[in-house]
């Protein structure tokens, strides 16, 4: 009973918020990206890159300027995607693979570069500072859970809901969501069907930008070689289990933080697991999550990963 | 007519254009290197000559080159099968790991014995090994619809942590009188012979060719190889003639999981002679590109193979002498990736521009 007390404190539950905010920025991303038909399996070096600018923006010139460097550098990642998958027609998961492949090797050549005698890891740089939020953090469990948190943490939230609004509720949305459908209809209607994916695929790299800065520059304090562990294909994961929807991936996220939180915790209070077998445990829970979703109608956009040629 | 044979049997306009592309994928990847280079403060020239000098220029060195790409020719065949079915198994660097595995427990599990059944028991143990861990996302595509990218995926993480749990202070498969995190040596019958002196180059390299050739031969001459082929060619088709996709699916993921399996066990008993965590460095990540730039054809895939060989082991030199990382190759990867990648697509667009001067339209 005192074990079970331990496995779900308070303290679980708010770790599960931050373990889970990168998986939902990433998810977030995916959503974008994927609703306008490109698959983009280039968010986790999408994140890393976000993550290694971050980092160098943090130490230079403050957390800040490194978080919008993140962004950026997520963002430009997503139009070199956007790029390939869009203007040239390349396959869509060669070019992320290349994306996520250069992700692991760039920040290692250029670490040692920066920093002398730096290989593979950097030095502690100044983080994003967690905030109390005045009123909420006096509730008692509900202050505890969500009161004190890293500023990216609400951000991250927050853009659940203005990511849905925007797909579902406004023109640009409804032209995205429509090239991802049926591009030769959208296109007949008017719509640029090559700008608004390049639209959707950038803010989807923006995204997990700052998905990868939250890790380095708020989550930890310094960057290391793939430092993402798969985040990024958790986050597709979560976004596939959510069906293409920011409200049901928040859902999916939370349900794998929860799983990361929870392994940690358990690995604190010494439940006789081995260290490493827990570690596997997210991996592994992404898995029968998708194998659960068996039957159930998990369509994506119908146009998903087919390049458009204009005629 | 022999011409004639040779011609048709193994050279085509299709794969004329695509040597000419993969040549152009690894200019243009040391074009962008040569001006990172230059950014970040290097002489780009004698770097990529030390990049060159260390693959070639010594006894030792050679042999590495040869022993990278030994794993990388197996990594790359995987990749290519299952490409050729229309699969992305970018799960390879895990089913290296679970060969690795499985050929070190039965490496020192089994005492002396005749060498060749040794070898043979842990080669098998490997590629079974590798073959579940391939079998595993291709079951959960055909059954339950998971994309395989990310099915994969995460198996690469849960066979990573297996390794490191496996050689870790509780772990069963640790070397109790040792501190290093690490399975015991295997037994010298299990040991693969080496066949240059002063390297450790030995004879698996011999056996990737012919896995090569065995490979080229199932795709492109065997009943099983065409079905393959069809499935990711036009998969309504194969499925309309009688081929059972789901089926193929799974088999095909199983036989590229295997060669990755193949390749782990070859580095463990070859290499390594015990188990240790992240044992391949990535191998199953340049396989990737391996077999991209190899045309995905298995005979391709032995002169890109020997391409990255040269690129992983004069690395090591080029680190040593200039202090650029190492990495910097998964720089060179990455874009050769990329291009071609994307030049599948520009020849597409050449041959519309093409058909659209002769008709005057486009269909």
């Amino acid at each position: 009973m005192e074990l079970l007390i331990k496995l779900f404190s308070i303290t679980v539950f708010a770790s599960t918020l931050r373990i889970a905010t990168p998986v939902i920025l990433a998810s977030l991303g995916g959503c974008m990206s994927e609703r306008s038909g490109v698959i983009n399996i280039g968010l986790e070096g999408m994140m890393l890159m976000g993550a290694f600018s971050a980092v160098v923006g943090s130490w230079f010139f403050g957390a800040w300027t490194g978080l919008l460097l993140g962004v950026l550098t997520g963002g430009l990642m997503g139009l070199l995607h956007a790029f390939m998958s869009v203007t040239l027609k390349a396959n869509q998961i060669i070019s992320a693979t290349a994306i996520n492949i250069m992700a692991v090797g760039l920040p290692n050549i250029l670490i040692p570069v920066i920093w002398e005698n730096h290989y593979g890891i950097s030095p502690t740089v100044p983080v994003i500072a967690d905030i109390n939020l005045p009123l909420i953090s006096s509730i008692p469990i509900i202050g505890d859970i969500i009161g004190h948190q890293n500023p990216i943490v609400y951000i991250a939230l927050l853009l659940v809901p203005l990511i849905s609004f925007l797909l579902f509720k406004t023109k640009l949305g409804l032209r995205i969501r429509a090239v991802g459908e049926h591009p030769l209809a959208a296109d007949t209607l008017g719509i640029n069907v090559y700008r608004m994916r390049y639209i959707a695929v950038t803010i989807s790299g923006l995204l997990a930008g700052l998905g990868g800065a939250f890790l380095s520059i708020a989550y930890q304090s310094q960057f290391s070689s793939a430092m993402t562990a798969g985040r990024g294909f958790i986050g597709l994961a979560a976004m596939i289990f959510g069906r293409w929807s920011p409200k049901g991936a928040l859902l999916a996220c939370l349900l794998f933080g929860f799983a990361d939180a929870f392994q940690a915790s358990a690995q604190s209070a010494g439940v006789p697991i081995p260290p490493e077998i827990m570690l596997s445990f997210p991996y592994v829970l992404t898995l029968v999550a998708l194998v659960g979703l068996f039957g159930k109608t998990a369509l994506s956009p119908a146009a998903n990963g087919k390049p458009y040629y204009k005629g | 007519m022999k011409k004639k044979f040779l011609y048709s049997t193994f050279i085509d306009n299709d794969s004329v254009f695509a040597f000419v592309k993969a040549i152009l994928a690894v200019f243009f990847a040391f074009f962008v290197v040569y001006f990172i280079l230059l950014a970040t403060g290097y002489k780009p020239l004698p770097v990529f000559a030390a990049l060159f000098k260390g693959a070639f220029g010594s006894r030792r060195g050679f042999g590495e080159t040869l022993l990278s790409t030994t794993p990388l020719l197996l990594g790359g065949l995987g990749f290519a099968v299952a490409y050729r079915c229309g699969l992305f198994n970018i799960g390879l660097e895990g089913q290296i790991t679970m060969g690795g595995i499985a050929a070190a427990f039965f490496g020192f599990i089994i005492p002396e014995i005749n060498p060749v059944i040794h070898v043979s028991i842990c080669i098998i143990a490997g590629i079974v090994a590798g073959g579940i861990w391939g079998f595993i996302p291709g079951y959960l595509k055909a059954k339950f619809g998971v994309h395989e990218v990310i099915s994969v995926i995460m198996l690469n993480h849960i066979a990573f942590k297996i390794a490191a749990y496996l050689v870790s202070m509780q772990g069963p498969m640790k070397d109790k009188l040792d501190d290093m995190p690490a399975s015991p040596f295997i037994s010298g019958s299990a040991k693969i012979i080496r066949i240059m002196d002063r390297t450790r180059l030995h004879w698996g390299i011999f056996l990737a060719v012919g896995v090569a050739v065995l490979i080229w031969l199932l795709l492109f001459r065997m009943r099983l190889g065409y079905k393959i082929r069809a499935v990711g060619r036009n998969p309504f088709a194969a499925e309309a003639s009688g081929i059972s996709i789901k089926k193929h699916i799974v088999l095909t993921l199983a036989i590229s999981g295997a060669l990755g399996g193949l390749a782990g066990a070859v580095e463990i008993l070859g290499v390594h002679y015990r188990l240790f965590a992240a044992f391949s460095p990535g191998y199953g990540f340049d396989a990737i590109a391996v077999a991209l730039l190899g045309m995905v054809n298995p005979l391709g895939i032995i002169a890109s193979a020997f391409l990255f060989g040269i690129l992983r082991s004069g690395s090591v030199f080029m680190q040593a002498m200039y202090g650029v990382n190492k990495d910097m190759v998964s720089v060179i990867t990455a874009i050769i990736v990329l291009f071609m990648g994307m030049s599948v697509p520009i020849g597409i667009m050449l041959k519309n521009r093409i058909k659209r001067n002769s008709n005057g339209t486009v269909d």
